[in-house]
Parts: C-alpha cells; sequence; structure tokens
C-alpha cells in the first residue's frame, strides 16, 4: 500500500503534500490524489488482487491509503448478476445488474466512506462529519463505530424516519437543521471549513471519491478482466461517474485487463484515457434535479445549479461539484446522460423488483427508467454488454412505494379466501 | 475579520451587470477573483470575500437579491 505520492489541482496543477485539505489555495480548483503508478505496475496483478479480501480493499494497492488495517465493514464485492428476466423483456443479450444495494449499510456510499474513514484515522482525527440527506448519514456513523471513533452528522429537520433512523442506531452526534436546502448546505460548509473534523466530503473528498473506483474494477474483474460495452449510472456530484471511468482506465493503463497493453498515465493521470477503453458511460438523474445531463443535453461545458425538487432525493444535488469533469467524460466516452421523468422512477423501482427481485430505491428507480428509454431507443446492440449500476437499497425509500401494499383481506375461513381469489391468476378452477 | 469563498452563476443579461464592482463599492468586502469563466449568457465567478462576517452576509443577500446564484465554493456538500 501506499503508492500516493500527494494531491494536485485539477485546474492549475499546483501540487499539495498528501494531507486533508480539497481546494487549491491558489485558483480555489478541486484537488485530486496523485499515484506513483511506476511502483504501483511493479507490484499489482490479478492474482494479488484475486487472493485479497472480499471488499473493497482487495485493490488496496489503488486506493489513497497507506494504513495496513483499513476501516473495513465489508464494503463492496457485491454480486454482478446477469439479469435473464429484464434483459429479455429490454431485449438485451447480455445485461448485468451491479447490484451495491447489499452493502453493509445498503447503499454504494460505504466504499467512499470506507476510504475516507481509514484516511481520516490515518491523519489522526477522532471525528468523522457529513451533512446528508439519507445514504452517506448512515454509512458514516456505522464507519465511526467499526473504527471506534465519534461521528457527528447533520441532516435536514424534515428527513425521513428510516432514513434518521438508519443513520441514529450507529450512535452518531445527529444534528437535525431545521432551514432550506441552501441554509443547511451553506450551513454545513461553513462548519466544514472551520471545525477540526474529518468532513468525508469536505476537507476528505480528495481520498472518499476515489472509493467509487472499486466499482469500476469489480465489474471489471467479475467480467473476467473485460470491460463491458456500456454502463448505466445514476448520478448526484458526478464524482461516482468519473471514477467510475478513471477506475477502468487505469486497469487498462496498468495493463491488468485481458489483451489490453500497458501504456503510461501521461501527464495528468487524472483524465487518462487507454484507447482500449470504449465503454460508453451512461448517466442518468431525475427531472427534478437534473444539471449535468441538462448541460449535456444543451451542449454546455459549465453545469447551471439548480434548486433540487425531486423524489430521488439521493441524487439531489443541485450544484454538483464533478459535474464539469462528468460532462467531459460523457464526451470522452461517447456516452448519454438522460433526464428521467419524475413519475417515472417508481415505475424503474418495480420493473427492477419485479423481473430480478432486487428491490431498489429511487436512486435505483432513476436508473431503471433511464436504462428502459436508452433499450428502447436504440442505444444498444442486441448482444452489447450493458452494465446497470444499482447503487441503493428499497428499504430506505419506502414510502415512495406504499401503493404497491394492496393485500387480499379476508376473514380466517377457506371460504373468504376463495372468494377473495376469484378472477385472479391464483384461482384453482 | 472574515474570509469567504463563493461561486456566483450569472445568465442572461446578469452577465454584462458590474456586480462585483458593486459589491466591494457599496460594502465594506475586497473581493478577490480567483477562476471564472463568461459566455455570452452564461458565466461563474469563484472568488474570495474579505470583511467583517455581518457584511459579506448582507453582501452576499445582496448579490442574491439581483437574481445571480450563490453558491459554496466547491459544490454542494449535503449528500443523498
Ligand atoms: C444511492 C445513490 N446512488 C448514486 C448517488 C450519486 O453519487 P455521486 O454523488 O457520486 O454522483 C448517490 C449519492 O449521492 C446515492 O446515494
Ligand atoms: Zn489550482
Amino acid at each position: 500500500m501506499a503508492f500516493l505520492n500527494g494531491l494536485k489541482c485539477r485546474e492549475c496543477g499546483r501540487e499539495y503534500p498528501a494531507e486533508p485539505l480539497n481546494v487549491c489555495d491558489f485558483c480555489f480548483g478541486p484537488l485530486e490524489v496523485v499515484y506513483d503508478y511506476a511502483t504501483i505496475s511493479e507490484v499489482v496483478s490479478r492474482d494479488r488482487i484475486s487472493q485479497g479480501p472480499l471488499s473493497i480493499w482487495r485493490y488496496a494497492d489503488l486506493l489513497p491509503v497507506d494504513s495496513e488495517e483499513p476501516v473495513d465493514i465489508m464494503a463492496g464485492y457485491t454480486p454482478l448478476i446477469k439479469a435473464k428476466n429484464l434483459g429479455k423483456r429490454l431485449g438485451l443479450n447480455n445485461l448485468y445488474l451491479k447490484n451495491d444495494s447489499v452493502n453493509p449499510s445498503f447503499s454504494f456510499k460505504d466504499r467512499v466512506v470506507s476510504v475516507a474513514a481509514t484516511k481520516a484515522v490515518e491523519f489522526g482525527f477522532d471525528t468523522l462529519a457529513c451533512a446528508s440527506t439519507g445514504n452517506l448519514a448512515c454509512s458514516v456513523a456505522a464507519h465511526a463505530a467499526r473504527a471506534g471513533i465519534r461521528s457527528i452528522v447533520f441532516i435536514p429537520s424534515d428527513l425521513e424516519r428510516g432514513k434518521v433512523i438508519g443513520a441514529a442506531i450507529y450512535g452518531p452526534t445527529l444534528v437535525a437543521v431545521d432551514g432550506t436546502y441552501d441554509e443547511v448546505n451553506r450551513l454545513c460548509s461553513e462548519i466544514g471549513d472551520n471545525y477540526p473534523w474529518a468532513f468525508v466530503n469536505i476537507n476528505m473528498r480528495p481520498y472518499y471519491a476515489e472509493g467509487s473506483k472499486t466499482l469500476g474494477y469489480e465489474v471489471a474483474e467479475q467480467l473476467g478482466w473485460r470491460l463491458p460495452d456500456h454502463v448505466v449510472i445514476p448520478s448526484a456530484s458526478g464524482a461516482m461517474f468519473t471514477k467510475i471511468w478513471k477506475g477502468f482506465n487505469e486497469l487498462a493503463c496498468l495493463g491488468l485487463l485481458e489483451g489490453v497493453d500497458a501504456i503510461s498515465f501521461g501527464p495528468d493521470q487524472n483524465t487518462a484515457h487507454h484507447p482500449a477503453v470504449t465503454t460508453r458511460m451512461h448517466m442518468t438523474q431525475a427531472a427534478g434535479c437534473s444539471p449535468i445531463a441538462t448541460a449535456w443535453q444543451n451542449g454546455q461545458t459549465h453545469v447551471r445549479p439548480v434548486r433540487p425538487n425531486s423524489i430521488a432525493k439521493s441524487l439531489a444535488i443541485g450544484n454538483p461539484a464533478d459535474g464539469i469533469y462528468a460532462l467531459r467524460v460523457l464526451e470522452e466516452s461517447g456516452g448519454s446522460a438522460q433526464i428521467v421523468p419524475e413519475d417515472r422512477v417508481v415505475d424503474g423501482i418495480k420493473l427492477l423488483a419485479e423481473t430480478e427481485g432486487i428491490f431498489t430505491e429511487t436512486a435505483g428507480g432513476v436508473v431503471m427508467s433511464g436504462l428502459q428509454h436508452l433499450a428502447e431507443s436504440g442505444a444498444f446492440g442486441k448482444d452489447e454488454l450493458v452494465v446497470v449500476y444499482i447503487t441503493g437499497n428499497g428499504l430506505k425509500t419506502q414510502e415512495a412505494v406504499e401503493e404497491v401494499v394492496n393485500p387480499l383481506s379476508i376473514r380466517p375461513t377457506l371460504s373468504s379466501f376463495e372468494e377473495a381469489l376469484q378472477g385472479r391468476p391464483l384461482a384453482i378452477r | 475579520m472574515d474570509k469567504q469563498r463563493v461561486k456566483f452563476s450569472f445568465e442572461g443579461d446578469q452577465v454584462k451587470d458590474p456586480i462585483i464592482y458593486q459589491l466591494g463599492r457599496n460594502f465594506h468586502i475586497v473581493t478577490n477573483i480567483r477562476r471564472a469563466e463568461v459566455q455570452e449568457n452564461l458565466g461563474w465567478v469563484i472568488l474570495e470575500l474579505d470583511g467583517e462576517k455581518e457584511e459579506i452576509e448582507r453582501g452576499l443577500q445582496w448579490v442574491s437579491s439581483t437574481g445571480v446564484r450563490v453558491d459554496p465554493l466547491s459544490g454542494d456538500v449535503i449528500e443523498g
């Protein structure tokens, strides 16, 4: 481990030591980690990875940590499932689902937070913090518990009960902020700048975001060290989207993919593109908060912030930090960005549940409806390999689908039961 | 004294308004632009404001009242 050279500004290229920092002092651009790929390439191999733990830490050589003992609640190594029923429905013979809803705290956030928490402990922080409307809060509180450090989690005061409990159970200090989305955001950003805490997506952000690369690595490994032809991804900040692409390109540049020769990363590691990486990256956002997809569809190179108003609360980031970088990945990969109508989100959740037996949250509903639209509009060849990322669990957003509960109510008699079955497919004739 | 890093987003004719000039003139705030991009009818500026906390607060309220969007520097920190 420890193949980290430091941090570098994505905009002006100034370099910084590997510290708890996320913004360039000079141009206020975002900082990204810089690796010593020369050494990594001598150490890393498919064999070494396959002998690693069954979590994201099997890719430790490619993550920005020194610690031999990561803060690990076993994030990652989630199933990649061939979706035969759904594939048949959509006319796709090679459709796969990356089911990240089965992570320990039930979303892909465990990947990023596991890296951030490990780094926070390395830096000597005793408090892990975040501002969240759900998944991130759960994951931060869970990882802090595992690390034996404190956590403080800021939530909007009108957050649904299920999400509050899902975070509170791990024993964080919960702060419910009474205010608008903008007010909560501004306050937390200020707190992040002023308190000596490891704020996972503020001062830990360069390290934190790297955790999402493992979503790319795992899919490649599970496909026998090959890349899909298409991936379909739900986006909020756009970080995961850019990091999956980075993960694919790292594997290629390091020569870890089947039949692909290693090449140099070039002068800018974070935008390296190996010509063998031809995966098309498709982004999905819900109509009530689609700043990146809107910019893409309008051909703009920057992202106009919006006020979110979406059923997909886990994707409701109005001012996405990685929006412009995601636009570049869309461009470079020949991908697309889909705006999913709000009233199709629940349809997407049901479609996945009914065809493949997976219950996803609203973000999964967005990606499913986006996938369906792509398939119907002919974006995929019928034998092309398509991977859809299901990033969160349906138990977190049950209120969105309460309408499905519609039982046959009967009295405790056989006749009442048979009466209720009348005219239903299950009825015995 | 306090420092605050913010991002202003402009649209349409706002691009032509001297918002940052007026912010420095009408409030006790020193403005320091770090990065910007302006297209025909769309633009953003990332800058640092230097002044008393209340004065910055007042100044930013005025900027918002003109319809220019004011955001924290590095995007939204509240995540799903
Ligand atoms: C379930 C789920 N999927 C996707 C995302 C989007 O991630 P990103 O902000 O990296 O685009 C989030 C988080 O914000 C999420 O909670
Ligand atoms: Zn810089």
